[in-house]
Order: C-alpha cells, then sequence, then structure tokens
C-alpha cells in the first residue's frame, strides 16, 4: 500500500479512455456525438489517447442546426480533415423540410429544440446503439443525477425513476432492439477541469472561445450574437462588445460574456473566480426548474 | 492535487442533502445564477430559510415529495483536495441507488438523526458499506441543535454506533457532531459545541489519507480492446488496451493472461504519443507483449509472480436490487471486469436480517436483500477476494430478459 495517486487530471483522463474503451468493446454501432464545443473536442482528444494508432471504433456525429457559429464549422471540417475520421452531419434543416418540426417564431425563436428531433432520427438512420456525448454533471441539477450509460427507450426518453445500478468501473450496455445508450466519458469533469485539460494538453480551441469584438444584442439580461439567425426588431440595439463564449451551442441560444480573456490562461483565471455558472449563459435552460429534465425525458441529449 | 470520493448515507431525512448542500454553501462553491435559483424556489425551510437540500434534489419529482431518490454527483475543491460528492437517498426502496454512488466512494458519511440514534436504515446502510470495503467512515450526528446541542446524546449514540460497528466489521470510524441545517461543525468549528474538540467535517475530508494498492503483485490489467492499426506501416503493430485495476506493471516484467494461462513478458508499455517505463493502478494504456499470443476483450493480464484464483464456482456475497426476487433456476449474466458470460445461483447460502444481523437461511432473495451465495459460471473467473482487491473482486449480475443489473456481487473464494 501506498500514498501515491494520480494526479487529478491524470485520473479523470485515464477514466475517460477507460469508458471509450469500454463502449468499443461492448457495442456493434456507437457514434460520437460532436457538437463542436469544448466538451466534445476535448472528447476527440480522449478518442485519439485510447485508439490511436488505430482508427477511431465510431464515427463523428455533429447535428446541425443551420444556425452555427462560422468559426465552430471552419473548426469541425479543419479537425475532420486532420484527425482522418469519418464525419456524418444530421441537418436540422432536413427534419423542418420533412415536416417533421416547425421553426419557431418569435423573438425567441431557437432551433435548439428541434435538434432532439434529428437527432433520434440520425441514430435511427444509422442504427447507432450508443452515442458518446460530452454532457458533465456539474453543469446542470438534472445532468448530476444520470450515470455514465444512460439506456434510453426507443424513442430516446431518458426515465430517471428507472435508471439502472452501476457499479464500481462495470458499465453494463446491454440493450434491447430500439433502444440506444447515451454514454458520458467525462461526467466527473468540471468544466475547470476541462479548461485545465485543453491547456495542459495543448489542444486547439475555435476562436469564438477567445474574447474577440462582436456585434450584439441584450435580451432578456443576456449578450446575444447579433446574427440572421436571431429575430431582431426595432427595440433591438446592435453594440459593437467584447465578448467570448463559455459554452457553444446554436447562436440563438447561446449567450456571450463581456470579456478581455485573449488566451487561455486568462480564460482560466476568469472561469476560476466567475461567479456565475456556464449554464447560466443558456437560455435553454432558463425556461423553468427543471427545463434540461424535461428535455432529456423527451430524447434530448 | 488528488481526488476524494465521497458518499453520504444513512436513514430517510437524517439530513443527507441538506449536509452537502451546507458544505457547498459554506465553502462558496455555490455560484449566484444557482443561488438565485435557490432563493426563488418554493420549497423552502419552516423558518422560510432557504432549503439547501435541492441544490442536490435535482429531479423535479425530487423536488415535489422532499426526498432524494438517486445519487447526485457534486463536485468541489478547496486549497487542499478535490472532492467528488456522491449525495444518497436514505429511503429503503432506492437502496440500489445508493448501492451505486457506494461502490466507488472512498469515504461514507454516514448521518444520523441526534432525536433518533441509530435506526434500521442505519444498520441497512452501515452494513453496506463494510461490505463493499469503502475504506474510510465518518459518523455525522446530525440535527444536534434539535437536541441542544447535548454531548451526553452525542455520546449516546456513539456508543450505540460502536456496537453496530463491531457487529458488521467497520473501523476507521470518525464521530462528528453537527447541524447541517445551522452549518455547525460542517465546514466552520462550532460555537454551541465546545465541549467536541476535533476537526469540522471539511477538515476531516482535506486531511483524512487514502492509500492505494500498487504492489506489483496485484498487477491485473483487464483487456477492453485490442489495438490492431493494419496499415503496412504498422502491420505487425498489436497493442492491448485498457486500465490497470490494481497494482503496476514495468517493462520486463513476466506475465500471465487468464484464463489462458499462457506466459510472455512486457516488451512495451504506451499511452498515446508516450512511453513510461511503468503502468501504475489507475492509468489506461496499451501494452505490448514479447510473445504473439492470442489475447482479445475479456482476458486478463496480470503479474505472473502474483496470480488471481481462477475458478467457475464461487462463494460470493450478494446484494439484490431487483424487483423481482432471485431465481436459482434461471441463466443469469455475470459481468466481471471486461467479461460478460452466463451464470446461476447455484446455492443461496444464507440471508442477513438486517434488524438482527442474523443469519437467514429458507428465505427468497428479494429486493435490498443481502447475504451468501455461490455463483457458478459457463466459464472460469479470473478473480480476487473483493476483501482483497476491490477493483477485481466485484462484479454485476444481469438478468438477459430484461438486461438490468440486478445484483452486486463481491466475490470471496473459489469452491472448487
Ligand atoms: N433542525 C435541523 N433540521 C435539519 C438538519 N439537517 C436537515 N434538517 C431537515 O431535515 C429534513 C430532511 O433533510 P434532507 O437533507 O432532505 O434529508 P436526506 O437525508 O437528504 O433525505 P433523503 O435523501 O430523502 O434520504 C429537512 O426538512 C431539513 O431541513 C439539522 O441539522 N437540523
Ligand atoms: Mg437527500
Amino acid at each position: 500500500m501506498s500514498k501515491y495517486r494520480l494526479d487529478y487530471l491524470d485520473e479523470l483522463e485515464a477514466e475517460a479512455i477507460y469508458i471509450l474503451r469500454e463502449v468499443a468493446g461492448q457495442f456493434e454501432k456507437p457514434a460520437l456525438l460532436f457538437s463542436g464545443g469544448k466538451d466534445s473536442i476535448t472528447l476527440v482528444h480522449l478518442a485519439l489517447k485510447a485508439f490511436r494508432p488505430g482508427k477511431f471504433p465510431f464515427p463523428l456525429v455533429h447535428i446541425d442546426t443551420g444556425h452555427n457559429f462560422e468559426e465552430t464549422i471552419t473548426y469541425r471540417d479543419e479537425m475532420v480533415a486532420r484527425i482522418g475520421e469519418k464525419l456524418i452531419i444530421g441537418h436540422v434543416q432536413d427534419t423542418i423540410d420533412e415536416g417533421k418540426v416547425i421553426e419557431q417564431k418569435g423573438k425567441n425563436a431557437s432551433r435548439n429544440p428541434l435538434q432532439t428531433v434529428t437527432l433520434l432520427d440520425t441514430i435511427a438512420k444509422h442504427k447507432f446503439d450508443a452515442c458518446i456525448g460530452g454532457a458533465r454533471r456539474d453543469e446542470e441539477k438534472a445532468r448530476a443525477k444520470e450515470r455514465i450509460f444512460s439506456v434510453r427507450d426507443e424513442f430516446g426518453q431518458w426515465d430517471p425513476k428507472r435508471q439502472r445500478p452501476e457499479l464500481w468501473d462495470i458499465y453494463n450496455g446491454r440493450i434491447h432492439k430500439g433502444e440506444n445508450v447515451r454514454v458520458f466519458p467525462i461526467s466527473n469533469w468540471t468544466e475547470l477541469d476541462v479548461w485545465n485539460y485543453i491547456r495542459r494538453e495543448n489542444i486547439p480551441l475555435p476562436t469564438i472561445y477567445f474574447a474577440h469584438q462582436r456585434d450584439c444584442i441584450t435580451r432578456n439580461g443576456q449578450l446575444m450574437a447579433a446574427s440572421p439567425f436571431l429575430n431582431m426588431d426595432a427595440d433591438d440595439i446592435v453594440e459593437k462588445k467584447n465578448v467570448r463564449f463559455r459554452t457553444v451551442g446554436d447562436m440563438t441560444c447561446t449567450a456571450a460574456v463581456e470579456s478581455y480573456a485573449f488566451e487561455i490562461d486568462d480564460i482560466i483565471n476568469e472561469i476560476a473566480s466567475s461567479k456565475i455558472s456556464e449554464r447560466g449563459a443558456r437560455m435553454d435552460d432558463k425556461v423553468s426548474e427543471a427545463a434540461m429534465e424535461d428535455r432529456k425525458k423527451g430524447g434530448y441529449f | 492535487m488528488d481526488i476524494l470520493k465521497f458518499i453520504t448515507a444513512g436513514s430517510v431525512d437524517d439530513g443527507k442533502s441538506t449536509l452537502i448542500g451546507r458544505l457547498l454553501y459554506d465553502s462558496e462553491a455555490i455560484l449566484l445564477d444557482q443561488l438565485e435559483a435557490l432563493h426563488a424556489s418554493n420549497r423552502k425551510n419552516d423558518d422560510g430559510s432557504i432549503d439547501l437540500a435541492i441544490l442536490t434534489d435535482g429531479l423535479k419529482a425530487e423536488r415535489e415529495q422532499g426526498i432524494t431518490i438517486d445519487v447526485a454527483y457534486k463536485y468541489f475543491e478547496t486549497d487542499k483536495r478535490k472532492f467528488i460528492i456522491a449525495d444518497a437517498p436514505g429511503h429503503i426502496q432506492y437502496t440500489r441507488n445508493m448501492v451505486t454512488g457506494a461502490s466507488n466512494a472512498a469515504l461514507a458519511i454516514i448521518l444520523i438523526d441526534a432525536r433518533k440514534g441509530v435506526v434500521e436504515q442505519t444498520t441497512r446502510h452501515s452494513f453496506l458499506v463494510s461490505l463493499l470495503q469503502i475504506p474510510q467512515v465518518v459518523v455525522a450526528v446530525n440535527k444536534m441543535d434539535m437536541v441542544d446541542y447535548s454531548e451526553d446524546v452525542f455520546k449516546q449514540i456513539i456508543a450505540d454506533f460502536k456496537k453496530l460497528a463491531a457487529k458488521v466489521n467497520l473501523d476507521n470510524v470518525t464521530y462528528i457532531p453537527v447541524s447541517a441545517l445551522k452549518g455547525d461543525n460542517i465546514v466552520y468549528p462550532s460555537s454551541k459545541m465546545s465541549w467536541y474538540l476535533g476537526d469540522s467535517l471539511l477538515q476531516h475530508l482535506e486531511n483524512v489519507e487514502i492509500t492505494i494498492d500498487d504492489s506489483s503483485a496485484h498487477a491485473r490489467l483487464p483487456v477492453q480492446w485490442v489495438v490492431r492499426p493494419q496499415t503496412d506501416a504498422l502491420h505487425d503493430y498489436r497493442g492491448y488496451a485498457g486500465r490497470v485495476s490494481s497494482g503496476s506493471f514495468k517493462v520486463n516484467d513476466k506475465v500471465t493472461v487468464l484464463p489462458s494461462g499462457f506466459s510472455s513478458t512486457i516488451s512495451k508499455i504506451e499511452v498515446y504519443d508516450k512511453q513510461p517505463e511503468e503502468a501504475l493502478a489507475g492509468m489506461s494504456v496499451t501494452v505490448h507483449l514479447q510473445d504473439n499470443i492470442d489475447i482479445s476483450r475479456g482476458d486478463i493480464i496480470v503479474n505472473s509472480a502474483g496470480q488471481p484464483q481462477l475458478s467457475n464456482v464461487i462463494e460470493a456475497d450478494l446484494c439484490w436490487m431487483d424487483t423481482r426476487p432471485l431465481d436459482t433456476s434461471l441463466t443469469y449474466l455475470v459481468q466481471h471486469n471486461t467479461k460478460t458470460i452466463r451464470c446461476k445461483i447455484q446455492e443461496i447460502i444464507y440471508k442477513v436480517n438486517i434488524n438482527t444481523l442474523e443469519k437467514d437461511f429458507d428465505e427468497e432473495f428479494k429486493l435490498n436483500d443481502i447475504g451468501r451465495i455461490v455463483i457458478k459460471t459457463a466459464e472460469p473467473l479470473a478473480f480476487d477476494p473483493y476483501q482483497v482487491n476491490k477493483a477485481n473482486g466485484g462484479a454485476i449480475i444481469i438478468d438477459s430478459r430484461t438486461n438490468v443489473t440486478v445484483g452486486a456481487l463481491m466475490l470471496r473464494q473459489s469452491v472448487e
């Protein structure tokens, strides 16, 4: 017996790699959901560590709302070319064109809720039995309750009252036909852990994570990037601001924070001293106390 | 910096979630928007103050009923350590969720309501904490504010718990009198209990020592995945990927692959672009062997000088977690490390009566029952007794009709 312990980042990394390899070993057709955000970028880096010099035993899947930040898409395509792995894109626009969902109207219209349908369609089309995602338990109180292997029924629904026991490092990925498992290898990481890891590993990131000048408007007390996708009217005042994004999703639901953090060290300092959580900048979580839980029950990531 | 994983345990309403809420609140680990949500919530304490339990009770049903249903994981750190908290439910119906959280914990905080003392769930959870071999235990006697911060009450509960601890084999117990609601002895020492001279809960958590087993005799590497790039440049590349579950391996170590029994020598250890000389417990690595032997997922690489038991009839402790009782005529699946095979529970040796901690002999194994059984597996398992090596002694039972995890096994010994 000794007091030797792995450093916390090594421990988190080793756990995530272990989980990724369990997915590879247990499933027929897994996929890694890649959103272009820092968490899924971290996942890709971890997958390199888990499987190189071999190929990934899964494709990357991007559910594209069509309302992405341009920088995200540029980054995605460059990264895929660099690592030479397969990318599958599910377009929310296709789901709209097929008449399966209807575009929201009004000032707060967003495609964010629509993407669940595109995700489920993409899973069904490719018969994915496991989807790896970058969600973390520290993000939100419903996520804090979710297993690392989270079983979803045929409709993608999460039933928080009937989660399987999950003991030690033994993950039970057995499912019936039609069901699938959402797997969260970085469940135990905090936002700061992700940033410290990105710094340690020198992982390149899309430029929107760093402070830059951008046209913004203020909505419900939050700074939103002015874009053709945001329904604006005469009351909306466009101002140039120095901002960066803490989390990156659809342009219509991701708020910016004012920031002068140009380097990763600045960002880490900023987050370490921040008094607001990362999800505080997501309009989609502000709807009600159980917004995330309700979305997950409906098949959302 | 290292990470301490701990769990809360104890009976329903003893104040587990409130305690975690208080720990986070007083360590200033709660951010403004979360605090705002706390204030805005309509679940409040009787005196109108904010209810700290809703920080972890994240499900709608939990907030409605005021109880915890499933484990919540919370994260915070101090200058000394990072913490991963699993806030478990106390309700007997959700014992399997408590077991889920407890299985990975290095420390358990067992709460006891100062007014009620040791109750049935205290016994059950203490028994589970012992069975799961959680190395460190804190008994937090909570709601001291409701017993006038009485030292006598605290002492009486210690005396009662010591009797229980002796029966369930718990040692390393630290006792702390607290009030989660008022914040006494959680982060800050209490001014109301000057008779208590020990550490506050947080001080204790920051300083408690955790050890790992890194002896090469217990070196175990369950193979998860074989890396075979099959490109021209890497034609002969064949790496065995997995996480060292216990002990440590070095380059040139003599190893044996089980269950086949073939031996070889480690020629290289890789972690992505690095080639460390040593693979330590907890590390995810890819190892290469000198000889070309057939190895696939489900096999385990061990140090030849310290081999596990290899058997297909094994005595084990079992915690049953399904609403359908255990059926000894049914074929189940057992998952041990990276291997999943068919099995039967061949014999129920006894069940433990949680009230008396005595053995029951002729009963069905139902939800939340704990006892000793003999399992027969379709192929031999390479295991260590859970008592000696947790990482290679735990396994789960899966019901192949539902695919649900229905049992937790702590393997003990081969009975062949
Ligand atoms: N007076 C007093 N009340 C407390 C204290 N700690 C918790 N409570 C109250 O006890 C009740 C139950 O608290 P919880 O924290 O929800 O209990 P729990 O142990 O998490 O319950 P389960 O998770 O459902 O098992 C709540 O009304 C708390 O306000 C304390 O130190 N003093
Ligand atoms: Mg609780």
